[in-house]
């Protein structure tokens, strides 16, 4: 939101700068715009509107990620004359609800989960993705990503950005100096750990964190989550999304109790945290932190969780911290979860339409993924754009055809459930309620 | 913020008021002049049909929709009373009212005896300025301040480890272990309602205190020359005295405890047991998409808050009958 | 004010307090015996007083201290761990991401926002309190038991039947606006103001009318014999009286409009343009986790208004919400 102030007076003469551009039918020649310094190259597609068209865009990211939204789209504002609004929110889920039910919804929404675009969609408030858009995902995403925007067949919105779930963070020197081995399958990571606790190097093995605000116990959800793809492979995964696989199923009740063998063991947790209890009120943003100062070993966390190291923190194979994936039950397995938005349209204006395509091309992913800190899973972007090590590995595995890429599951679950019962089920079962019980009590909250 | 958005946002602020007063004074005005015939119907209408009908738009008809809502399903379709059978059978949401009666009987109570005892504490005592000001002082703070204020209080850190949260650093003064406040239920909700009484003291204290100052001194002094002691001063001569604050207090305390949103979705989230109707409310309509169950929370709020309700309306009768 | 029978209440109630002023500063035995009867009254008194104050101290403490500090060392240690620091104060009211200092714009909102409301809700509130307490109909006191009991209609089942009436009436008004003078952005504040007051209507009512209503009749009359009609006697005799209790409504209806989070959030838009404070202040906590630093700085920033308004306007405290206190 901060720059949006800026861009105010930055927008016309942008614009201006734009219009007599393209008048003098320049397409990117560096030379003639030093003065504006942008390459309207690339958006000549996108069309010219009047200087003072606003497109509105709402979204949960927020803070510097939002500082860098905003930057992303600063040429393409430039060069359409387009003066892009952007609100971050922390209420959007509810917000967004409560506006679309209001009638005064945003152009724009950035959903950062499928669910909540597939209630607005069945509920009729987002508009079916213009063609374009429905283009530019079938090119760049994988069929694994595009159903994300897709509700009973109709294209709604291509995703934006994405993240890898499923990263093990650990200390490269710690494990070298304790002659600990990066695991390859998840047998090997129970013995590690169990080494890990046996060395008495460390405080304890793991350091786990669930608190975040009204969303705590969602760090738990993915560790289910990452055991049950692994565990139980994609299609259970996938039945167990649409609930054919009840919480309440031994397979899903196996995924439980494997992560509970680390998370709910006393000997495995908290790392220079406290006891088993201390998981739920860790914000999980510190709850990694233990390893820089060797009070803990391993922590299970997303590719964003690099950010979230102090400043001066290399993150590197041979750096202050790294990361391996979670292995699979057997070497080489390739499954993953990530997370990602998906950009819906509350309105078909020409001017909506411009943004929401660009959103959805190679150019935006390759611009904003330069700015640094996330990734797209767009098949358009350069790897080597990516801002870090870990980064770069990340696109890697997103764009491998043979990974087995799968949604957050909470976030494809309905509402009542993966932004309930299942955040609360993961808390409750951390201060001590039983397998049974707890995947009985989110079952039960499953809307009939 | 460029020197044209100040000046619009002035513009619209003076601009506000002045149609504002305009039209209040147009109708003022006017009812003045009206022809004698049906001039006390106008007047009567001129009065009170503003507020009626913005009363009307923005919380009758929202009533009406949601007592309606609270017997369809998210869909939209009638569903009898699957929306009540819901909240009466769920654990969590029987959990939400048995927190909701808990909040609404702790806090009006303890705010109010708090509030009572210090206000005549204090009354015309050197300083009561400051005692009255530093008591209110949270009543200014807006929920979510208050939230960010407490939760620095109970905050937990391991034993390992220095405490910042006073809570636990007092426990460990004490040799004891720290304590996860704020995940250990029952404790919790009880730590919650602490913060609602923190801040809803003040607000007795300053009622209650002007209400004390209301009594004749003619009634304290015969009662000082009759020899009671303190204590049955207060009681014979004070309670008496400021029963109509009292009333005051104890409804003003009692509603605001039974919407209380801000603190619970600060501190907690609604977890750890702690949730209360009005949270359950906002989560159900508007994040879970069950705009039907939280309908239904809303009107059982609403049957919850019936016997404030309807006492006050039994004095309010009384009082007219005096008259 | 040429009304002579405004005197006469105004007579009893000065006389009244300059007894009240008389014994305050009273007879020696008065102030002994107040002393002797007091010493436990008067160590209860300061311990709830501290008690109350001690967590807004910490969270002061702590708003100074670097953000290392705060994170690992209670703000009672400040002697052992000494640090001292405006940054986290620089860091919410000109936050490293923002180009321009960013509170000032949602400062001026919140005022924008809560003077006019104040000024709307309480107004409208007298009118309504005097004709339900001074206009002899049928079913006045029914009128006012419902809206009363409006007061429990929960404000989050009120937000979407109200944005959808907003959105079909008001916005075209505001685009009409906007278009006539271009200064007014089309987010104007025409939403928060309007639901604003009425979500405050119900408590103001139900408070002006017990003041209201306890206004002796006989001044009332005696007007009306004069023959003033209501209008005249609203402006004339309830307002003036009422100037107390006028008072202390303005400063509840002050704060909850200035500490309110929902309805700004449904209704403002969230931009610079109408939102509020504690809209922004809730944007900048930060999304990871506890960043203590900003909260304890924020926490201080948005309530440093509250204070100066209770503080300067806290003397019709002692006068006001008298309603129902002598009687009752």
């Amino acid at each position: 939101m901060s720059s949006i102030r800026h861009r105010r007076w930055i927008g016309p003469i942008a614009a201006a700068a734009a219009i007599g551009i393209t008048l003098t039918g320049c397409t990117g020649d560096q030379a003639a715009q030093e003065s504006a310094n942008v390459d309207c190259g690339p958006y000549s597609d996108y069309g010219t509107f009047d200087s003072g068209t606003e497109v509105s865009i709402y979204g949960t990211i927020s803070d510097v990620e939002a500082d860098r939204l905003n930057e992303s789209w600063a040429d393409f504002e430039s060069c359409t004359g387009i003066d892009v609004k952007y609100e971050p929110s922390k209420e959007f889920e509810t917000q967004i609800n409560v506006r679309a039910q209001g009638g005064n919804p945003p152009n724009l929404a950035i959903f950062p989960q499928p669910g909540l675009l597939a209630a607005q969609a069945n509920a009729g408030y987002i508009k079916p993705a213009p063609d374009a858009v429905a283009a530019n995902a079938k090119k760049f995403w994988s069929e694994d990503w595009q159903k994300y925007g897709t509700v009973d067949g109709t294209v709604y919105g291509a995703p934006l950005m994405a993240s890898v779930k499923g990263y093990v963070w650990y200390s490269p020197s710690m494990f070298s100096d304790n002659g600990w081995e990066v695991p390859t399958t998840l047998d090997e990571l129970l013995s590690l750990t169990e080494d890990i606790q046996k060395s008495g190097a460390v405080d304890k093995p793991w350091c786990v964190g669930f608190a975040s605000g009204d969303a705590t116990g969602w760090p738990g959800t993915d560790w289910v989550e990452d055991f049950v793809l692994r565990q139980q492979g994609p299609d259970v995964y996938d039945q167990w999304v649409t609930n054919e696989v009840k919480f309440t199923d031994p397979k899903i009740r196996e995924a439980f109790d494997s992560v509970g063998d680390y998370i709910r063991n006393p000997d495995f947790v908290n790392g220079g945290l406290g006891d088993v209890n201390s998981i739920a009120t860790t914000e999980f943003g510190d709850a990694g932190l233990p390893i820089l100062d060797g009070t803990c070993a391993l922590h299970h966390q997303a590719t964003f969780y690099e950010g979230f190291w102090p400043e001066g923190t290399t993150v590197a194979p041979d750096g202050d911290v790294w990361a391996f994936l979670l292995p699979g039950t057997e070497a080489g397995a390739n499954a993953v979860t990530g997370g990602g938005e998906i950009v819906g349209a509350y309105s078909d204006a020409p001017e909506v339409v411009a943004l929401q395509t660009y959103l959805s091309s190679d150019t935006w992913a390759n611009i904003r993924v330069k700015l640094g800190g996330v990734i797209s899973a767009n098949n358009g972007l350069d790897p080597e754009n990516a801002s870090s090590d870990l980064l770069k590995n990340a696109v890697g595995i997103l764009q491998d055809p043979n990974t087995t890429f799968r949604f957050d599951a909470s976030d494809l679950m309905p509402g009542a459930v993966g932004a309930g019962s299942f955040w609360k089920g993961m808390v409750d079962w951390i201060g001590g309620k039983s397998t049974d019980d707890t995947t009985t009590f989110i079952q039960d909250s499953w809307p009939q | 913020m460029t020197t044209a958005d100040l000046i619009g946002k002035i513009v619209q602020l003076v601009a506000g008021i002045a149609v504002f007063a305009a039209v209040v004074g147009l109708i003022l005005f006017f009812i003045d002049r009206a022809p004698k015939r049906g001039r006390d119907v106008l007047q009567l209408l001129a009065f009170l049909l503003p507020a009626l009908i913005l009363l009307g738009i923005g919380l009758v008809y929202p009533a009406i929709r949601t007592a309606i809502a609270a017997f369809a399903n998210s869909a939209g379709e009638f569903v009898g009373f699957d929306n009540f059978v819901w909240m009466f059978t769920q654990p969590e949401a029987l959990l939400t009212l048995r927190n909701t009666v808990i909040w609404v009987i702790l806090v009006p109570t303890i705010s109010t005896i708090i509030g009572l005892a210090y206000a005549n504490f204090i009354d015309r005592s050197r300083g009561e300025k400051i005692y009255k000001s530093l008591i209110f002082m949270p009543f200014a703070i807006s929920f979510v301040g208050a939230g960010i204020i407490w939760k620095f209080v109970y905050e937990y850190r391991p034993a390992s480890r220095d405490q910042i949260g006073l809570l636990n650093q007092i426990l460990v003064w004490f040799g004891q272990d720290p304590v996860l406040w704020l995940q250990t239920p029952p404790v919790n909700t009880l730590l919650l309602i602490v913060v609602m009484i923190w801040v809803q003291t003040g607000f007795a204290v300053v009622v209650l205190s002007a209400a004390i100052k209301g009594i004749p001194t003619e009634q304290l002094e015969a009662a000082d020359l009759d020899g009671t002691n303190g204590w049955q001063k207060f009681t014979n001569v004070t309670l008496p005295g400021i029963r109509g604050a009292l009333v005051v207090v104890v409804t003003t305390i009692s509603i605001a405890t039974l919407k209380v949103f801000d603190i619970v979705r600060t501190m907690t989230g609604g977890n750890f047991e702690t949730s209360v109707v009005a949270n359950e409310m906002y989560t159900q309509a508007f994040r879970a998409l069950e705009p039907g169950r939280g309908s239904a929370l809303a009107l059982i709020l609403f049957v919850l808050v019936l016997p404030i309700v309807i006492y006050n309306i039994r004095v309010l009768r009384k009082q007219r009958e005096i008259r | 004010m040429t009304y002579t029978p405004i005197e006469v209440p105004v007579d009893a109630e000065t006389s009244r307090e300059l007894q009240r002023g008389y014994n305050k500063d009273g007879t020696k035995a008065v102030r002994v015996k107040k002393r002797l009867t007091s010493r436990t009254a008067t160590i209860v008194s300061l311990l709830i007083a501290i008690i109350w104050v001690i967590p807004t101290f910490g969270l002061f403490i702590s708003s100074f201290r670097p953000e290392e500090l705060i994170k690992t060392t209670g703000w009672w240690t400040i002697f052992q761990n000494p640090g001292f620091t405006f940054d986290n104060y620089t860091e919410v009211l000109f936050s490293s991401s923002a180009s321009s200092p960013q509170l000032g714009a949602y400062f001026m909102n919140s005022i924008a926002i809560t003077i006019p409301v104040v000024v709307f809700a309480t107004v409208l509130a007298a009118m309504a309190a005097y004709a339900l307490a001074w206009i002899p109909f049928k079913g006045a006191a029914w009128i006012f038991i419902g809206i009363f009991a409006l007061q429990i209609v929960p404000l989050q089942m009120a937000l979407i039947p109200l944005l959808q009436m907003f959105t079909t009436f008001l916005l075209p008004i505001q685009k009409a606006i906007h278009d006539a003078i271009p200064i007014i952005p089309e987010q104007s504040y025409i939403q928060v103001w309007i639901a604003h007051t009425i979500f405050g209507l119900p408590l103001a009512i139900f408070l002006l009318h017990n003041f209201i209503s306890e206004i002796p009749g006989e001044l009332i009359e005696a007007a009306r014999v004069d023959g003033a009609n209501h209008g005249q006697i609203f402006l004339r005799i309830i307002l003036p009286l009422s100037v107390p209790i006028l008072a202390s409504f303005a400063i509840f209806q002050f704060l909850w409009v200035w500490n309110d989070l929902l309805v700004a959030l449904v209704f403002s838009g969230g931009t610079p343009d109408v939102a509020p404070l504690t809209q922004r202040l809730a944007e900048l906590t930060g999304n990871r986790g506890q960043e203590w630093q900003r909260l304890t700085a924020s926490a201080f920033i948005s309530l440093v208004v509250p204070l100066i308004v209770f503080f300067s306007l806290q003397r019709y405290f002692v006068r006001g919400l008298l309603a129902g206190a002598t009687k009752g």
